[in-house]
């Protein structure tokens, strides 16, 4: 009976899909009619064959195949959204590099999104999506609920990854950042994620384990608070069914506050709580000692859920926003100093006594760093949302150079340490095919997060300084295109911190795939034990 | 705009008020002296049902 009904959705949805693909009014809109037909009728196809199967018996044990699928996933994107990055860095710095021939599709305007989203929600969100499965059923005791439930989540969102990028390169926006796909993208990514939120809660609901883990805490408050921000940042109605473009229903500073509410807490809840959750979990698992101190992380929980949602304000100093909401975000960001602190000094001293291991496992290492980037980037932020400061960063690299020593310290590293955690576990393998492999991703990594973010740290205070330098009479000293040209050599050597770090995703993901062929390469091992 | 300066000067007494109280009776509540067995129990969790969905029986063992 369950197979008809299927039959009868998949073959309407088919059906409406051609229509769409008929009627669009655009040619995003129409490529994704036909991807969404041609998916449709793929799984049409799918349930057809197999409506005579005999039905298996309730399969026990944990669900890794999931787990497995969305670690390749996230090495994947991971290498795609960093790539994207590199280019996008090397046309800023030769314009040429936007070919006449691409043109519009590889203007940096349309690539740009197309690298934020790579690299945030495909490559971030499988990391999270499927580390989440992993870590919940471990900490529960309980295999995943919902069945197939936890499979429809996966290549639910990874649809939802096509639709995004295909969208932006065919120039479907609705202009929010990091909140780009229209509205029937929109649709699809809150059912994606409402049934990801039953997955997580029917296995805490199971579990066998008398008390929640910290970590789920975190997961939990990441996958409810994103469904709300998601919601409420994209109340739209679209001009036509049959086309991409729709209307915010917000407008002016209102859509401002709602957009860089849902903005920053994306941050807080996905980039941040999210990883925290995954900080939780492996990083007593690797070092084999629980967290330091529980307590200390059940506060670091509640200040950063009831601080973070505030801070969203710092983003609008000197604009329309009222200067009481302004101050409001500023005192919130730097409140929340704290808190993140007392994670990041919870997530290192999980490591006490265990400090040998920093010389011998380079898993480790790579996650003390990225602890040690989230108290870099978390105490850089409060200091740049403090208004003074703020009117000497804001617009500038300096921006950019602050989100990616969060986003490539904190968040890039400590997901390749849980790619390089999990591989081995989830494929039966003794251990990573080879230790040196992560020394040299290590390696290259952290030197591509210097060359990154002391760059951008140098062009933008710089070009911060340019923007309001007034000579003697009070008249402007540099035009725009001063500046650009000024930034010309930090550019480049941004790029080259790129390219270090894509080296090293792509060492990572040759290391994953040759772990999962075959068993470990025998190695000396890394670094000698402290006598 | 009347249901909006209700909204907020509501906002900023009452709902003001119950967010703090209950910010730091949660912090309380995590401090009070008796959860020191609780936490340190729920800290090893991680450290159990590795490769199999627990039992009832681990439940048992943990009592």
């Amino acid at each position: 009976m369950g197979n008809y009904i299927k039959l009868i959705a998949l073959g309407g949805v088919t059906l409406f899909a051609a229509i769409a693909a008929n009627w669009g009014r655009d040619v995003s809109y129409i490529v994704h009619a036909m991807i969404i037909m041609a998916v449709g009728a793929f799984m049409f196809v799918r349930v057809l064959r197999s409506m005579d199967a005999p039905v298996a018996a309730a399969p026990t044990g944990y669900m890794d195949d999931v787990v497995r699928a969305g670690v390749i996933a996230t090495s994947f994107w991971g290498v795609v959204g960093m790539l994207v990055g590199v280019v996008i860095a090397f046309q800023l710095a030769f314009p040429v590099l936007n070919f006449e021939v691409l043109q519009p599709f590889g203007n940096f305007g349309r690539l740009r999104p197309l690298h934020t989203s790579a690299v945030i929600f495909a490559f971030g969100g499988n990391a999270l999506i499927m580390s989440s499965f992993y870590i919940v059923q471990r900490t529960c005791g309980a295999r995943l609920w919902g069945g197939n439930l936890a499979w429809f989540v996966f290549w639910g969102y990874n649809l939802f990854i096509v639709l995004a990028a295909t969208g932006y390169l065919l120039g479907a926006t609705q202009s929010k950042e990091y909140a780009e796909p229209e509205w029937y993208v929109d649709i699809w990514l809150t059912i994606v994620w409402v049934a990801f939120l039953l997955v997580f809660l029917g296995t805490l609901f199971k579990r066998k384990e008398k008390h929640i883990y910290v970590a789920n805490w975190f997961l939990l408050a990441f996958i409810v608070t994103v469904a709300m921000l998601h919601i409420v940042n994209n109340i739209s109605i679209p001009v036509s069914i049959w086309g991409s473009k729709s209307v915010q229903v917000f407008s002016g500073v209102q859509d401002a506050m709602v957009q860089w509410w849902y903005g920053h807490n994306a941050v807080g809840f996905f980039l941040t709580a999210g990883f925290l959750g995954m900080m939780y979990y492996f990083v007593p698992k690797q070092a084999g000692r629980p967290v330091f101190s529980y307590k200390l992380s059940i506060i670091h929980f509640w200040a950063l859920i009831f601080l973070y949602i505030w801070a969203g304000p710092h983003h609008l100093h000197y604009t329309a926003l009222p200067d009481w909401a302004a101050t409001l975000g500023m005192v919130f960001s730097i409140i929340l100093w704290m808190p993140s602190w007392g994670g990041m000094i919870n997530g290192l001293m999980t490591l006490q006594g265990a400090w040998d291991k920093l010389r011998t496992d380079p898993i480790i290492r790579m996650m003390v760093i990225s602890l040690a980037f989230y108290g870099m980037s978390t105490f850089e932020g409060p200091m740049m949302s403090i208004r003074a400061v703020n009117s000497l960063s804001h617009y500038t690299d300096w921006t950019i150079g602050h989100v990616h020593s969060g986003a490539l310290g904190w968040n890039g590293m400590i997901t390749f340490a849980a790619l390089y955690f999990l591989t081995p576990k989830l494929w039966g393998r003794a251990q990573m095919y080879s230790m040196s492999a992560i020394n040299w991703h290590f390696w290259l990594a952290t030197i591509g997060i210097i060359l990154y973010a002391a760059s951008m740290w140098v062009t933008g205070i710089m070009e911060g300084l340019m923007w309001r330098e007034v000579d003697a009479n009070g008249f402007l000293v540099n035009s725009f295109a001063d500046t650009v040209s000024a930034k010309f050599p930090m550019y480049v050597v941004r790029g080259l911190g790129g390219v270090l770090y894509l080296t090293g995703a792509i060492i990572m993901s040759w290391n994953i795939f040759m772990t999962i062929r075959g068993g470990a390469r025998v190695s000396a091992p890394v670094g000698v034990p402290a006598e | 705009m009347e249901n909006t300066s209700l909204l907020a000067e509501l906002a900023d007494n009452w709902m003001l008020v119950a967010m703090f109280t209950l910010f730091v009776g949660a912090i309380l509540w995590a401090l009070r002296p008796g959860a020191r067995d609780v936490h340190n129990e729920t800290a090893t969790i991680p450290f159990r049902n590795e490769d199999h969905p627990g039992s009832s029986e681990t439940e048992e063992l943990q009592k």
